[in-house]
């Protein structure tokens, strides 16, 4: 055989592969030739010493998991986190894809400032990363952001994350203009009225302690709003971070009728409540905020019956220096990407009970590919070789002096869990392994 | 019953068991006869380097604390974010709308030095209890001392989310003051009225201020007390600020007695 014809060729040998988009779950190889998935029979030309060959015994494989809300703060505030470092990040908690936000400084809400972020990101080479786009010029919620074009330079969503559009009028008009040309709407849902200066949840952590707070329904009130857009346009309207019970029955009720509106859960919110807050840790303010136990197992049942389809962490990175102040001056996040894939593999497949494996795979794969219609998210043959290997029962302790990303702020630092990524192949190639 | 104070820090009485609520109270007692004597100095903390931190203004605790090192900021939680990074004694000074703990404890000793005990009494704390870390403070001590301790306000500013803490929330006063053995009147701030508590001073007044005529529906031997500063004619009326019930005088009293005591006890474990 002619070398200049030879392309590389992986064996992922004896895993659990586990494929919901193919409703596959079966021990087996998989086959990865030039980049792509593909059957047995293709991938046994190769020379012996050309072909990559992965023990995957034990190990779950799965499509690359995908997380659709990332911060990588660049441009702009590369101190916090670059796109390479949020890359290396992404990579090493199990992701071949990640979705970032465009709350940066310039916003992403023209095509260039999208093209930019798209070049680094393939210059870096690490994993997919896909910008969204601002819905509002500036992020300012009242002029539409050029939604066309944005759509066109291949944003995959369009979002003012960070900020919420309070004038419902522009979100009308946004969602409409969105459906035209193709791209769904995500939103970070709060009522600026009801929210105030609020920095935590409104409750009894919040009456003991006397920080400001808001109430669950400053989160709800938006969730019926976009309801009722995505009833009234016709087209997806994906709630972010859903952390209130009622959010979840409004978005339940909803999906019963068919109105296409979606909601994701990220970890913080289930693993911890607003009791976390008592000691004043900056890193356990998040926006929205650490709920009620009420909340949090409202989020789980929405998880578990499938009213809460996506899993993703909302990993908003910020310098020690901007954390370490008081709690109420401190800026609101924490970093996820290496946590994420545990802590939800933990509490929802080991401790609670509440959903399988392949359901928590479905949710961070299947799911997110089909609200932004990404050609990832299964092994189908012919696909890009995007792969996550998983040990779901491996026992690990995090340590965020360990991490890839160029933030340290997680409450999650020293934690005991069960279940982690162990390498993360993006195009055939592996770009991380423990 | 007492024990050794082993604390670097006051940050809040929600940390303070019962039995170092009534030693900081037994120290003061000491302290109480200091304040009556010509000079009013003792030598417990010559030599020590005490820092005054006030972040929010204030002119009436920096007087009675006088030497003190000690943090007055409005953020909640800010004593506690110094006292992690501090070697030094960080005594909170009012943090936002979290805890007052001297302010509190001044009033724990004013009830118990007037009443001789604070188990049993049933007090009435009136006024802007969300925005109030003095009513927080309050709240915790008093619970710890065994009172019963009634919130008195608008809905607003007196959310039913307190009940959680131990207290009941009642937004009829004539129906409280006929029962109280204290009625704490807290200050209304008027910035809050621009966001809408409450419809105003004169609705305010007309359904939780202290009046005269209210006056008439106390217990002979109600104590009334009130952190300061007053606005007279608004929580309360002049004549029953300056009336018998009142020990709003002896609460600044004993405020230096129950001040020095906590730098006394605090600066003792910083050396």
């Amino acid at each position: 055989m002619r070398r200049d014809l030879l392309v590389s060729t992986t064996i992922i040998r004896n895993g659990r592969v586990i494929d919901p988009a193919n409703r596959r779950d079966e021990i087996s190889d998989l086959f990865i030739v030039g980049g792509k998935i593909v059957g047995s029979k293709f991938a046994i030309r190769s020379p012996q010493s050309e072909i990559e060959e992965i023990d995957a015994t034990g190990l779950i494989v799965a499509p690359g998991l995908i997380d659709i809300h990332v911060h990588l703060r660049e441009p702009g505030f590369s101190h916090k986190e670059t796109i390479e470092s949020g890359a290396r990040a992404a990579a090493a908690g199990g992701f071949t894809t990640i979705v970032c936000m465009p709350n940066t400084s310039p916003v992403p809400d023209n095509a260039g400032t999208i093209a930019w972020i798209k070049d680094r990101a393939s210059a870096i080479g690490c994993v997919n990363v896909l910008p969204t786009g601002a819905i509002s010029k500036n992020l300012a919620g009242e002029e539409l952001a050029p939604i066309g074009s944005l759509a066109q330079a291949g944003v995959v969503a369009i979002t003012d994350d960070g900020h919420c559009i309070q004038n419902h009028e522009v979100m009308r008009r946004a969602v409409e203009y969105a459906r035209m040309v193709g791209v769904p709407v995500l939103d970070h849902c709060q009522d600026y009225n009801l929210v105030g200066n609020g920095v935590v949840h409104e409750g009894y952590w919040s009456t003991l302690l006397g920080l400001p707070s808001w109430p669950a329904a400053g989160e709800e009130a938006i969730v019926m709003r976009n309801v009722l857009l995505a009833e009234l346009c016709d087209h997806p309207i994906h709630c972010q971070h859903v952390s209130a019970a009622g959010s979840v029955r409004l978005i339940r009720e909803a999906r019963g009728r068919g109105v296409k509106i979606s909601g994701e859960v990220c970890p913080h919110h289930v693993a911890l409540t607003d009791e976390a807050i008592q000691n004043f840790d900056t890193n356990c303010k998040v926006n929205p905020p650490l709920r009620s136990r009420t909340d949090v197992d409202a989020l789980l049942d929405g998880i578990a019956d499938g009213t809460l389809s996506i899993l993703c962490s909302d990993h908003a990175p910020h310098a020690d220096f901007e954390k370490e102040v008081e709690f109420d001056v401190a800026p609101f996040g924490m970093i996820g990407l290496e946590t994420e894939l545990g802590l939800f593999i933990d509490l929802l497949v080991h401790k609670h009970g509440r959903i399988d494996i392949v359901r928590l795979i479905e949710m961070y794969s299947v799911e997110p590919a089909r609200l932004l219609k990404l050609d990832s998210g299964s092994l189908s043959t012919g696909a890009r070789a995007d792969v996550t290997l998983i040990d779901s029962g491996l026992e690990w302790t995090v340590r965020v002096d360990q991490f890839q990303s160029a933030s340290r702020n997680s409450p999650f630092d020293g934690w005991k869990l069960k279940g982690r990524a162990v390498r993360t192949i993006v195009g055939g190639k592996t770009v991380w392994k423990l | 019953m007492t024990r050794r104070w082993t604390r670097k820090d006051l940050l809040g009485l929600r940390e303070l068991p019962a039995e170092e609520i009534n030693f900081v109270l037994e120290t003061a007692d000491a302290f109480k006869q200091v304040g009556t004597r010509e000079i009013k100095k003792v030598p417990a903390l010559r030599g020590k380097t005490l820092m005054n931190f006030f972040v929010e203004p204030s002119t009436r605790t920096r007087t009675s604390f006088e030497l003190a090192a000690l943090l007055r900021h409005g953020s909640a939680g800010a004593p506690q974010f110094l006292a992690n990074r501090l070697k030094a004694s960080v005594i909170n000074a009012g943090d936002g709308a979290h805890e007052h703990p001297t302010q509190a404890l001044l009033d724990l000793y004013t009830i118990r030095e007037k009443r001789g005990q604070i188990a049993g009494l049933h007090v009435a704390i009136v006024g802007d209890i969300l925005f109030s870390r003095v009513a927080r403070s309050n709240i915790f001590g008093l619970l710890k001392l065994g009172a019963r301790v009634t919130l008195v306000g608008p809905s607003t500013l007196v959310p039913r989310e307190f009940e959680k803490l131990g207290v009941e929330v009642s937004h009829k006063i004539d129906e409280v003051l006929p029962k109280a053995d204290v009625v704490n009147l807290l200050r209304i701030q008027h910035e809050r009225q621009r966001r809408e508590y409450f419809p105003g001073i004169g609705e305010y007044i007309r359904f939780f201020g202290l009046t005269k005529e209210r006056a008439k529906l106390l217990k002979a031997d109600c104590l009334i007390m009130h952190p300061g500063p007053i606005n007279r004619g608004v929580e309360i009326d002049s004549e029953v600020a300056d009336g018998l019930h009142s020990v709003i005088l002896d609460q600044v009293t004993n405020g230096l007695a129950v001040r020095m005591a906590v730098l006394y006890l605090c600066g003792g474990i910083s050396s």
